[in-house]
């Protein structure tokens, strides 16, 4: 069931393909040479991608089109004492400066967050982070609207700025939020969840309790296209047609009605190609809006696309958790407990993207894959001067978080007990007997095999061996490097959800999917979520051509357009296959079931005499006596005399409400070298083996997962945003702000196991964000194997190996002085 | 996209040609050799120039020679152009080990070692590598050429001895037969700018250090050198011990800052143990004992 791979390789298709038929029966071959079902086959989009035709919004072109360009502020925290825009709307080529004022005209200076909190579209009464949106210039082309902003004169009287979150409750913290009545602290909530007393009772006769502080840095997903927006008014028909950067079109189609007070029958949201979006493109940005009214007062279609830098500072960010763990254990090792706070930064304003009912996200999944008698956490979430969001970043709703802090607290007790932790995390993983498995914080876990998961990953990567080299490296007075080995076994609940547990802003997290057979057998899949790079034009197409035996190739996915989807949430949390590859594999079903009444009318017999047999329906016992599925949708098209109460045409329209998350889960395990003299870690090997049930197209799974684990590399060796006192942002280019390139990645070796999902249609579980949670730990984990250290923070440079070896570690989220 | 302010632009079609057009525009105008420094820069707005002279064209600044008893490389010498060098390569490692861990292969396709020494970034690879080898730059000027010691040639962060209306047209490598070098480069991430890099060659006679060279970048030394460390190794034994109490000399004389790439202590330990290290291959490859 393994199969290892090296990044360029897996687009060898058929070699690669036989070596994981195992189990599994192949799906036939098209006339093209891709499997009618599930199997491994060359994307379909990437001939476009690959050729540079792709279409993104900065690629939207239209006819008298205007540029805006968004003035922010140098300030973290400042009150706006005026603003002089009369130089930059007498410049030849501006067409119109709009300030907060203009705003409040529209009553459009403030929006409504994802999580009930409001925004500041354009700042009227003072700014509160570095990059704030203070005004936006709209001119003939992006240059002059450039060079217009220098011309806008603010005048700003600097307050004191909250910047350390553990100082954003103290008395004399300045109020950041002093627009919201009554407000006199910095504090957004306190939530908890778990049982606090049976906590305490099981952590007071615990044999053992470690302890630990740790820090999940700011770090933000940095999608390669930044965000953007074309707004298109029309004076004519009244109808808003806006392409932008959304990974949710029709979320943002409604927010904008309910923003915008647009009555939404003329919002057109497009999404067109999209450049990457890790949950950077979920929310709705100052700069669409602005873009929008940009629009509304020049009668002209307005371009915004905002630069690197703007992307960096101002839009939504991921994590800045700063959390205290606490896990009691028996001495022989059993774990018992476990007992987190947290305080969470949000920024200047609530602005997280996630469901209601949850305002820390998933975060109390912190038990993670073990039992335990008890557990319980309380997050603490505040106000700072920085930029909104922290659902970002292939989060899986602030699983990656709590991954990172269980499988952390794990090793601390590991290094506390004197065990090895391959052997502490088998001794207390789930068993497969005891799925379903309630936990202690109320998370129904569907299904797994952990043991089995761990076990392969440690054949793989050769554990023992490993671990004897590097026990003859320590021994070895001469050596110039340590050796460090470290383990991640990560749970996530992802496919977001029971719409009656789930919905962002009151919309219920269900979706739509249209399925419609053309008369020739060619088929159209219409879908809601959006791909971001995902490759939903092919895995969509393999839902469909498994299901009803159409060629992946005849089967067009459409997607990323309000006005041709169907109504859906879009794509974050990893949900795209849970929730829509459901959606797409019961609206095949129905077309299914339809086409074997319509064949059974056609060969005059019953439908319970007929079989079915890849795309078509024969005579049970006479394979001769059959109809194709294109045959069948030609007669249902066509003159066919058709059963009592059965309409003509062939297809299917569903919406998929999830009964329950799925829960894909996965052993990672890293190798790394450290120079002793310099602090520089090299990631020698990664073993990933994940379980994500059955996979529709391998290749796509293992692209998820070689990303999704340089994402890990990312933020556990280089990335972070740290902040000056003052508020000053130093991670705003990719000066500072580092990603990972070939360099820092291994060859990356991946296996699996296969433990399908009991309630999805397809047994699927999502695969999206899996690398992202469950490698950081991994990492981290080696490193600290690496220096015998008990914990340092992300991210682990060489400066930090070094600070951290010294006995004086770094302070990750402040700059350094 | 972040665009530049705006500016004129002029194509140079020789060294005279671009010292007219700077004449012309004294303070105003900028040349671009590969824009991997200056161009992001302008489009961050941290530099407005109000004139780009391109010297792209001038191909006949691309070169590396010798030159009676020395090395003679033109300005539009490429960072390629370096790390491909046979020549180089035969006497000076330096340049390779340095080269390898400049920026990437995009940027090194581009920038030239000219626009690298007079961006004079203060944690330039290549002023390093000037520094610890005492090369010199050749200036030209409409009355003609002067020349100026590498470490006279920066005088301060982005700062150097090219006047207003002059031009950096070579940089000259004195040979050193039997010489040994090496660089060293610690960074977060391949192609970062240097958390702090150290330089150096070493000239042996017998077993006695007959000439010794160090660079450091990054790290706040004076003239990218530590002219201490180089004293007390001269004429001393190669030893690990020599080596090692001269590499605390450069701990001692830098004077870094702290900034998102480390904490001064640990650019200090850098310093010490960088020098340590290329100090010590540039004598192994003395010796031949290192490749």
């Amino acid at each position: 069931m393994t199969t290892t791979d090296t990044p360029g390789t897996t687009a060898d298709v058929p070699r690669a393909r036989t070596a994981e038929a195992a189990g599994a029966p192949e799906a036939p071959l098209s006339a093209a040479g891709n499997p009618i079902g599930f199997g491994r086959m060359l994307r379909k989009e990437d001939a476009r991608f690959l050729r540079g035709q792709g279409k993104y919004v900065d690629d939207v072109q239209l006819p008298g089109m205007l540029h805006g360009a968004v003035l922010r502020s140098p300030h973290a925290h400042a009150r706006i004492v005026s603003i002089d825009t009369s130089a930059a709307e007498a410049h030849p080529k501006v067409r119109a400066v709009i300030t907060g004022a203009v705003l409040e005209t529209l009553n459009l200076a403030w929006m409504p967050t994802l999580s009930g909190d409001v925004q500041s579209v354009l700042c009227t009464d003072k700014v509160r982070f570095q990059g704030q949106e203070v005004a936006f210039v709209v001119a003939d082309d992006h240059y002059s609207a450039r060079d217009a902003l220098e011309l806008i004169d603010v005048e700003y009287a600097p307050l004191p700025a909250v910047v350390d979150a553990r100082k954003a409750l103290d008395p004399d913290a300045p109020l950041i939020r002093d627009d919201l009545e009554g407000r006199t602290d910095n504090k957004i909530y306190d939530w908890e969840a778990g049982d606090a007393a049976a906590c305490d009772d099981v952590f007071s006769r615990a044999d053992v309790v470690v302890t630990q502080d740790m820090v999940y840095p700011r770090v933000h997903p940095a999608p390669m296209e930044t965000c953007g927006s074309v707004a298109h008014m029309d004076p004519v028909s009244g109808k808003l047609t806006i392409w932008t950067t959304t990974q949710a079109p029709h979320a943002h189609r409604t927010l904008y009605a309910i923003v915008a007070g647009l009555p939404e029958h003329k919002i057109q949201v497009i999404s067109p190609d999209i450049g990457g979006g890790f949950g950077n493109k979920v929310g709705i940005y100052p700069g669409y809006v602005c873009s929008i009214v940009g629009s509304i007062l020049t009668g002209k279609p307005v371009k915004w696309v905002e630069d690197r830098s703007e992307n960096l500072m101002s839009t939504s960010f991921a994590r800045d958790y700063h959390m205290h763990g606490e896990i009691a254990a028996t001495r022989e090792g059993k774990i018992l407990g476990l007992r987190v706070n947290v305080l969470a930064d949000h920024g200047a304003f609530n602005g997280v993207a996630q469901p209601t009912k949850y305002p820390a996200g998933f975060f109390h999944i912190f038990t993670g894959s073990y039992d335990y008698a008890a557990a319980h956490c309380n997050v603490t979430a505040v106000y700072s001067n920085k930029a909104p969001g922290g659902v970002a970043y292939a989060c899986s709703f602030r699983i990656t978080e709590a991954v990172y802090l269980v499988e952390r607290m794990v090793d601390c007790l590991a290094d506390e007990l004197s065990m090895d932790p391959a052997a502490l995390r088998m001794q207390n993983l789930l068993q497969p007997e005891q799925f379903p498995y309630t936990t202690p914080t109320g998370w129904e876990y569907d299904s797994g095999n952990y043991p089995a998961a761990l076990t392969e990953a440690m054949r793989i990567a050769g554990y023992d061996e490993l671990r004897a080299e590097q026990a003859a490296l320590r021994a070895d007075p001469d050596s110039t490097s340590m050796m460090g080995i470290g383990l991640s076994f990560f749970t996530e609940g992802v496919g977001a959800g029971p719409r009656k547990h789930m919905d962002i802003l009151g919309l219920g997290m269900a979706d739509g999917c249209d399925l419609r057979v053309h008369p020739t057998g060619k088929a159209v899949l219409r879908l809601s979520v959006q791909s971001q790079g995902q490759g939903h034009e092919t895995t969509f197409a393999q839902i469909v051509a498994q299901e009803l035996g159409i060629p992946p190739e005849d089967i067009e996915v459409v997607h990323g357009d309000t006005d041709n989807t169907p109504f859906g949430l879009g794509t974050y949390g990893s949900r795209s296959t849970p929730v829509s590859g459901a959606a797409a594999a019961v609206a095949a079903r129905r077309v299914k079931d339809k086409s074997r009444i319509i064949a059974a009318a056609s060969l005059e017999c019953s439908p319970d005499d007929l079989e079915w047999d890849h795309g078509r329906w024969h005579v049970k016992g006479d394979p001769n006596q059959a109809k194709t599925i294109a045959e069948i949708a030609m007669l249902a098209h066509g003159t066919l005399e058709l059963p009592d109460g059965m309409e003509g045409h062939l297809d299917a329209q569903v919406v998929y409400d999830p009964p329950e998350l799925t829960y894909p889960f996965g052993a990672y395990i890293s190798v790394v070298d450290v120079d002793k003299g310099t602090g520089a870690v090299k990631v020698r090997r990664f073993i990933a083996v994940d379980d994500c049930g059955p996979r529709i197209n391998p290749m796509i799974v293992e692209g998820q997962v070689h990303g999704g684990l340089a994402d890990g590399i990312g933020m556990a060796l280089m990335e972070v945003i740290a902040f000056e006192e003052d508020g000053n942002n130093v991670g705003g280019s990719f000066l500072n702000y580092l990603l990972p390139t070939s360099m820092e990645c291994p060859s990356y070796e991946l296996g699996q196991t296969v433990t399908p999902s009991p309630h999805h249609p397809l047994g699927v579980k999502g695969v999206g964000e899996s690398a992202t949670v469950g490698s950081p730990a991994a990492i981290v984990n080696a490193v600290l194997d690496a220096l015998q250290i008990r914990h340092a923070d992300m991210p682990l440079t060489p400066a930090a190996v070094w600070r951290a070896q010294q006995g004086n570690p770094i302070r990750t989220d402040l700059a350094i002085v | 996209m972040q665009v530049p302010a705006p500016f004129d632009y002029e194509r140079a079609t020789s060294v005279d040609h671009v010292l007219t057009l700077l004449a012309e525009r004294p303070g105003d105008a900028r040349i671009v050799a590969g824009g991997h420094s200056l161009l992001p820069m302008m489009k961050l707005r941290l530099a407005q120039p109000e004139m780009l002279i391109d010297i792209n064209d001038l191909t006949d600044l691309d070169y590396i020679r010798v030159d009676g008893d020395e090395i003679a490389i033109g300005a539009m010498t490429r960072h390629a152009g370096l790390l491909s060098s046979a020549l180089l390569g035969e006497h000076y490692r330096i340049f390779r080990d340095a080269e390898r861990v400049i920026a990437d292969p995009i940027v090194r396709n581009r920038g030239t070692i000219g626009g690298s020494l007079c961006q004079a970034d203060p944690s330039e690879d290549l002023s390093a590598v000037a520094s610890a080898l005492r090369a010199t730059v050749v200036i030209q000027s409409a009355t003609g050429r002067r020349t100026v010691d590498a470490r006279d040639f920066h005088q301060g962060p982005y700062e150097t001895a090219v006047g207003d209306a002059e031009m950096l047209v070579e940089v000259r490598v004195p040979i050193r037969p039997g010489a040994g070098s090496a660089y060293e480069k610690v960074e977060r991430r391949a192609g970062d700018w240097a958390v702090a890099s150290a330089g150096a060659f070493v000239q042996l006679d017998g077993d006695t250090i007959k000439d010794v060279g160090l660079g450091l970048t990054a790290v706040g030394a004076p003239h990218f050198t530590c002219v201490e460390a180089e004293e007390a190794l001269r004429g001393q034994a190669a030893s690990a011990e020599n080596v090692a109490a001269a590499a605390q000399l450069c701990h001692d004389a830098c004077q870094p800052q702290a900034d998102q790439r480390g904490p001064e202590d640990y650019k200090r330990h850098l310093a010490r143990e960088l020098s340590r290290r290329v100090l010590t291959t540039s004598i192994a490859r003395a010796r031949g004992e290192q490749s």
